[in-house]
């Protein structure tokens, strides 16, 4: 007798025969016919028009026929509700019949119609069912009322089905409990708060009784519910676990991860120092082991298990290691997950062993296995630290091998290596150099440029190993990009004489070409801390790193906890909490361990509370937090696994509030803020408090552009620098046929520089730069030809400076520092204005006479006399002065009167025009008043705007620093 | 719980689609096929999940067969519940095959009905079954007959039925022990252990109440000086030293054995189910007696050649004899060609399964055999070098390698009237080699 012909119908007119058969008058025709719709109806026909025939045949005496007509039933009814109903009598009969086996088959197919209609129906025959002499019906009915809760649960509470289905829990028969176990925990998951399994110590204990007689299925049912039960003291808890115990030996892997996982739960609340604690230990690992020689399948789910359990207990297992070592014909995720548990249980005792089987695992065939069992050799150095030797030399065979994926996986946990024991080593350094060439994959090429940067003194051509990486920058991924650019800048501080136009190289395209936003602004902290204070970045970039921590990637505790209760189902499987992957309500409640409570003798002992509170540092080793903190991450520890320290001291306080201080160099970014940026003083104050570091000034004679970079020597230790606004875009491309001319003015050593940044737009090249100004206030004039001497290819930027003398031809202008210039190159002129701060025109040589003081300031007429105010800012007076002479402001003279400090200032301007200033600072009170008189006519008004200006700007600058 | 089940061909159509659960949809049938059956990668896990459905899959020869749920359900059950699916399927219509599960589509569908119902797995005893679920349709049965079936199938003893009668009560028992070993190729053990079956056939009348003893370290060591002459006599049989008792690392047990039992005095008491059952399983890493020794020696002479030679030794009694011994001997797959030369029994060289495979019918104990084999290697720019897969064995020895010994098995039937002594008993000790390696 086969069926298989049933399969092979397909040609046309199918149903219209079918529906001729099923209307048959023979018995057997029919069956036939029925079994055919089956068929087709597995393989995905539709067969939904035959809807009203196939229920015809449904009174019958053939059991056989009535259980196909039943299974196209629950396929199709609910696609024909109305058509159902015409079922239903059927179904009322079947439940009275004398035979118990059709009466459950009624009320069991009767549950499996999702229609509402039916629904009303199947009430009464569940609850005679419910109720069955026959145990086979009870527990069929038992399950239906699950069903029908699925279905309608207001019916089912308002029937009043909870109560008897609470009932059977206490039946005679032992699978009646366990179905209504089951039923009940699942109807309980979907109402969080309901009391349904209303566990007490009684019912307990018919489940425990129970336990021992139902089949296997049972026995989980009745044992995930128990694993819900939180026993009220240590004593009910010892006495669960001890009639729990006997389950694992149970032939069924489910019945004994299930007995697991009641034990892991209800050990939590025995004391530590019960002999029973430690028998219970000692019973849990071998049912684990044996779990390792069933089926790959279950293997897999069994040591994902473990997984959890090693991590939560890991005394169960310590001494099982060699039960975890890969098979050659394991399948490949037993063979993974055994890794995992290798790397875990690793310890000194252990670690030879672990290490020879590693070795062995890194020649197989499968590609991520390899991977694994390499980077677990790096684990293992990291975790026993007496074997990191062992597993630097193991390594190192690895590289010899050239399998390219080998060694590249080996230079990633080599790096780590160097991360946990500095300075050890690194004389292995070399080998992997040598593979440099044949690094492919980003984490191998960041790792590798971490290494060169890190330890660039002991590399001879640390320079061009990294400059080879560079060649190709913008095809690299973002990580190597930004563990490029820190490790040349490592470089460039350890030598700075050789490299610096690497690191102009690599500023340059991480700041101007590269759109990532976290390449350009690491770029730009870095351009910034190296032009402001080198010995702030020597103490930010080089600073010592926190060693890496030994346990890397644990489950964090709390999540541990709730899949520990989860023990066996498929959250711990996939080692997320249910709601992570269940729809709707069911998986909302999390379950946590039950807290250890002691019982009425637990004061009697003492250790019990110890043990309580001993046990939490214990159990919860330091986790790594997924994504390591933002600073450590800025600060080139990209690559690096995420660290469990805090923020260091020494990168913790960057010196933001030099930033206004920047020479030439910074266009975009800060030349889009403006001249707004250092009026307000909201900009440094959010780079918080921070522990001083004097920022170096710039006060040397050196070029603009980059070459103020490099000569860092010199300004260490003198207090202030000149005031130089951010650049401003003057002419922009648009108007200049692809010319842009973005700059700024300073006073450096007493000459006055014009900065220009010449960007070539275009597509063509420019040469023959030449520049003009206009007449102006303080006959500002240059004092050189523009100093561009290579032509300026098309998407080339250069940076001249340009020295001014004030020698020119005066004419007042308005404003009065408006300039106007013209800019010629071989393309055309170009005409600009711009403004420049008159700070730049106070001469070094400003300081007046006291006594000439006191007589030219009561000489002054007062209509000279301007006043206003300096907001928010937070110097002292003795500050104040000292910032304010960085810019050619002097303090002539000061007192205190009523807790107000007077400062008197004199300025001179470039064409021997002085301006005398007094400057009230008051105690706690951020705001400055300013009294001001030039000495001369000339236009009291623009000094008295632009003193303002840049007091603040300088108070402003200058306020980090103390602060 | 399950929310429906599905069983595929190689090619992914669907030959049997059970759906319990709403939450399953038409969709996931085509899911599953789409994302395993079909995915160009080796399958990386049983349990995956896509779209937040969760499927389940072993597969068995050619077919597979997936369970699907949306819940958090417990997943050892679901593969505990699939494998005994395919022992009931077995146990019906033989090997599951396409065209075996096409043509019994109908019984599966009723026997997916019975076992699994809303997807809370029912009694799945092959045995309890059969008696109400069969291939040529329902006989009429009595009334008596029916409460008996669902009695058994609900009952403490679902296992078994009442009145069943033999003229001759006889039973057979088998230990049945795979011995395990990775060894490295200094001949350091790495990991060894025997997992041994103790499959019980029985014909006996009534409800025979039975008790199961061996020779376990802890009942040995309880019993103490009192039990040394029933020792003695158990001592007679197996190949390997002898061994008075031997630690038992693990065991489990067939649900007819009552485990409050074993736990409390760690005696085997049960009722078996009629016919063949496997009582127990068991695990032993202690003292285990490898019936096998392999001494490979593998030296590559240049680049394009490779000797191997390989010396197997047999560790038991000179009177005992091991059969079906076969060993394998993996080759590079750029192997050319292959020259072999073998003291005894026959060796070939079998290029589709890259290996050589030297086979000995028979071989006592206590002796030694060689096999030396020159292996021609074409060429390669690989880089990458052989992995030298391990070398295995295949054997069969008659006793056990964990030195397990049946010490009695009592029979008591009370309300019939047949004694221990009526009962005729078979012991048997089988050793077969599971995965047995010497890495190279």
């Amino acid at each position: 007798m086969t069926d298989s012909k049933y399969f092979t119908t397909t040609k046309k007119g199918e149903i219209f025969e079918l529906k001729a058969e099923l209307n048959s008058d023979k018995k057997e025709k029919k069956k036939e016919a029925v079994k055919k719709v089956i068929a087709s109806m597995t393989v995905g026909k539709d067969v939904s028009a035959l809807f009203p025939d196939v229920v015809n045949c449904m009174q019958t005496d053939n059991l056989e026929l009535k259980k196909l007509v039943y299974l196209y039933l629950m396929n199709y009814a609910k696609s024909q509700p109305d058509m159902a109903i015409m079922a239903v009598n059927t179904f009322v009969k079947d439940c009275e019949d004398p035979n118990p086996l059709i009466r459950a088959l009624a009320v069991r197919t009767m549950g499996c119609i999702r229609v509402d209609k039916i629904t009303e129906y199947l009430c009464e025959p569940l609850r005679k069912c419910l109720k069955d002499e026959d145990p086979y019906v009870r527990k069929t009915a038992a399950v239906c009322v699950a069903k029908l809760h699925d279905i309608n649960a207001q019916l089912v509470e308002d029937q009043g089905f909870l109560d008897t289905l609470k009932d059977l829990i206490s039946d005679s028969n032992p699978m009646v409990v366990a179905n209504a176990v089951a039923a009940l925990s699942e109807i309980a998951e979907s109402h969080p708060n309901s009391n349904l399994l209303d566990l007490n110590p009684q019912s307990i204990n018919k489940l425990l009784t129970a336990l021992n007689e139902c089949t296997e299925w049972g026995q989980i049912f009745i044992l995930d519910c128990l694993a819900n039960y939180t026993p009220r003291d240590d004593r009910e808890s010892q006495s669960i676990c001890e009639r729990v115990t006997p389950r694992l030996s149970h032939a069924n892997s489910a019945v004994v991860l299930s007995a697991v996982k009641v034990l892991m739960k209800f050990m939590e609340m025995l004391p530590k120092d019960l002999d029973y604690y430690g028998t219970l230990l000692k019973k849990l690992a071998p049912p684990l082991v044996t779990l390792l020689s069933a089926e790959p399948e279950l293997q897999y789910v069994a040591l994902r298990n473990i997984n959890l359990i090693v991590q939560k207990r890991p005394e169960i297992l310590k001494h099982e290691m060699k039960v975890f070592f890969v098979k050659y014909n394991d399948p490949i995720y037993v063979k993974l997950e055994k890794l995992d548990i290798m790397i875990r249980l690793a310890s000194q005792a252990n670690i030879a062993q672990v290490l020879a089987e590693l070795k062995e695992y890194a020649t197989e065939v499968d590609v991520d296995f390899v991977r694994k069992a390499v980077r677990a050799i790096g684990r293992c150095a990291i975790k026993v630290e007496q074997s990191a030797e062992r597993c630097v030399s193991t390594l190192l065979d690895l590289i010899q091998t050239k399998v390219n994926y080998v060694v590249q996986e080996a230079i990633v946990v080599i790096k780590d290596i160097f991360r946990k024991y500095p300075n050890k080593y690194e004389s292995v350094i070399a080998t992997l150099c040598e593979n440099l060439d044949s690094l492919d994959e980003p984490e191998a090429r960041a790792a590798m440029i971490w290494i060169v940067g890190e330890y660039a003194e002991r590399i001879d051509n640390a320079d061009e190993l990294l400059e080879s990486f560079l060649e190709g920058f913008h095809d690299e991924s973002t990580q190597v990009q930004l563990q490029l650019l820190t490790a040349i800048v490592k470089l460039f501080l350890k030598k700075p004489t050789e490299t610096q136009e690497l690191v102009q190289q690599v500023l340059s395209l991480a700041t101007q070409d590269s759109d990532n936003p976290d390449l350009r602004d690491r770029g730009y902290i870095y351009w910034r801390l190296l032009s402001t204070d080198p010995v702030a970045a020597k103490e930010v970039v080089l600073a010592e790193k926190p060693l890496i921590s030994e346990e890397t990637d644990l489950i964090e505790p709390t999540l541990l906890e709730e899949l520990i209760c989860h023990i066996g189902t498929l959250a711990s499987v996939y080692h997320k909490p249910p709601s992570a992957f269940v729809e709707g309500s069911r998986g909302v409640m999390h379950k946590r361990l039950p807290a250890r409570t002691g019982s009425g003798e637990g004061t009697e002992c003492p250790d019990v509370g110890n043990a309580a509170g001993g046990s939490a540092p214990e159990a919860a080793p330091s986790i790594i937090p997924s994504q390591g903190d933002l600073l450590g991450d800025l600060l080139n520890l990209d690559l690096a696994p995420p660290t469990t320290t805090g923020p260091t001291p020494s990168t913790s306080g960057m010196q933001m509030g030099g930033m206004d201080l920047l020479g030439g160099g910074l266009e975009s970014l800060v030349g889009t803020l403006g001249g707004d940026i250092g009026g307000s003083p909201a900009m440094g104050a959010g780079f918080g408090a921070a522990p001083a570091v004097m920022p170096a000034s710039l006060n040397a004679p050196v070029g603009g552009g980059l070459g103020d970079l490099f000569d860092l020597g010199g300004g260490v230790g003198m207090p202030m620098g000149a005031y130089i606004p951010p650049k401003t875009v003057w002419l922009p491309a648009m108007k200049a046929k692809g010319l842009e001319i973005s700059g700024t003015f300073a006073r450096r050593a007493g000459v006055i520089q014009m900065e220009l940044v010449l960007t070539n737009k275009a597509m063509s090249v420019m040469t023959d730069f030449a520049i003009q100004f206009n007449r102006n206030s303080f006959g500002l004039a240059p004092a050189g030809p523009l100093q561009v001497l290579t032509p300026l290819g098309p998407n080339q930027t250069i940076e001249v400076s340009l020295p001014l003398s004030t020698v020119g031809p005066v004419m007042k202008m308005d404003p009065l520092n408006n300039l106007q210039v013209a800019v010629k190159n071989n393309i055309d002129v170009f005409y600009f204005s711009c403004q420049y701060p008159i700070s730049m025109l106070f001469v070094e040589d400003g300081k007046m006479e006291r006594q000439v003081f006191l007589a030219t300031w009561k000489d002054i007429p007062n209509d000279n006399e301007s006043q206003f105010q300096i907001q928010d800012c937070h110097l002292n007076s003795e500050a104040a002065s000292n910032k304010l002479q960085g810019s050619n402001i002097f303090t002539i003279a000061k007192r205190t009167v009523e807790g107000q400090d007077m400062l008197y200032m004199s300025i001179k301007l470039s064409n021997g025009i002085w301006v005398l200033a007094e400057l009230k600072v008051q105690a706690g009170n951020p705001n400055y008043t300013v009294i001001e008189l030039p000495a001369s006519e000339i236009a009291a008004q623009i000094n008295a705007s632009e003193f303002k200006q840049q007091t603040d700007l300088n108070i402003n600058c200058s306020e980090e620093t103390v602060n | 719980m399950i929310g429906g089940l599905f069983i595929y061909n190689h090619k992914g159509e669907v030959l049997i689609s059970r759906v319990y659960r709403d939450d399953i949809g038409r969709n996931a049938v085509d899911a599953f096929r789409v994302n395993v059956i079909h995915a160009r990668q080796q399958v990386r896990s049983p349990v995956t999940n896509i779209a937040r459905t969760s499927f389940f899959h072993v597969k068995r020869s050619n077919i597979w067969l997936a369970a699907v749920t949306k819940q958090n359900v417990n997943a050892a059950m679901v593969f505990e519940f699939l494998y005994k699916m395919c022992d009931v399927m077995t146990a019906y219509f033989g090997k599951i095959s396409e065209e075996n599960i096409k043509n019994n589509f109908v019984l599966i569908y009723e026997l997916l009905d019975e076992i699994l119902d809303f997807g809370y797995p029912q009694n799945s005893e092959t045995g309890a079954l059969k008696t109400f679920i069969t291939q040529t349709g329902i006989k009429s049965q009595s009334k008596e007959e029916q409460s008996q079936i669902t009695s058994q199938v609900t009952g403490q003893i679902g296992w078994r039925r009442e009145g069943i009668k033999y003229r001759r009560n006889e039973l057979f028992l088998d230990v049945l022990e795979s011995v395990n070993l990775l060894m490295s190729p200094q001949g350091q053990v790495l990991s060894a252990h025997v997992s041994g079956r103790v499959v019980m056939k029985s014909y006996l009348s009534g409800m025979p109440e039975c008790k199961f003893g061996m020779n376990d370290k802890i009942v040995i060591d309880k019993q103490g000086k009192g039990g040394a002459s029933e020792e003695a006599a158990a001592g007679k049989s197996g190949g390997g030293g002898g061994k008075q008792s031997i630690a038992i690392d693990d065991c489990t047990f067939h649900q007819c054995v009552r485990l409050s039992k074993f736990d409390a005095e760690r005696s085997i008491s049960f009722i078996p189910p009629d016919g063949e059952c496997e009582l127990m399983r068991y695990r032993t890493t202690k003292d285990i007696i490898l019936p096998f020794r392999v001494i490979p020696l593998v030296r590559e002479v240049g680049r394009t050649k490779l000797e191997v030679k390989v010396v197997i030794k047999s560790n038991f009694k000179p009177s005992l004899l091991a059969q079906k011994i076969e060993v394998r001997i993996p080759t590079p797959l750029n192997t050319s060609g292959v020259q072999v030369i073998c003291m005894k029994g026959k060796a070939k060289y079998k290029a589709s399964e890259n290996a050589i495979v030297w086979k000995i019918k028979r071989m006592a104990g206590m002796k030694e055999s060689q096999i030396s084999a020159e292996i021609e290697l074409l060429p390669t720019n690989d880089k990458k070098k052989w992995a030298r897969p391990p070398i295995s064995m295949n054997f069969e020895v008659p006793f056990a390698p964990s030195g397990l010994k049946v010490r009695y098995l009592k029979v008591f039937e009370p309300k019939l009237n047949y004694s221990d002594h009526d009962v005729i008993k078979w012991v048997r000790y089988i050793g077969r080699s599971g995965i047995y390696e010497t890495r190279c």
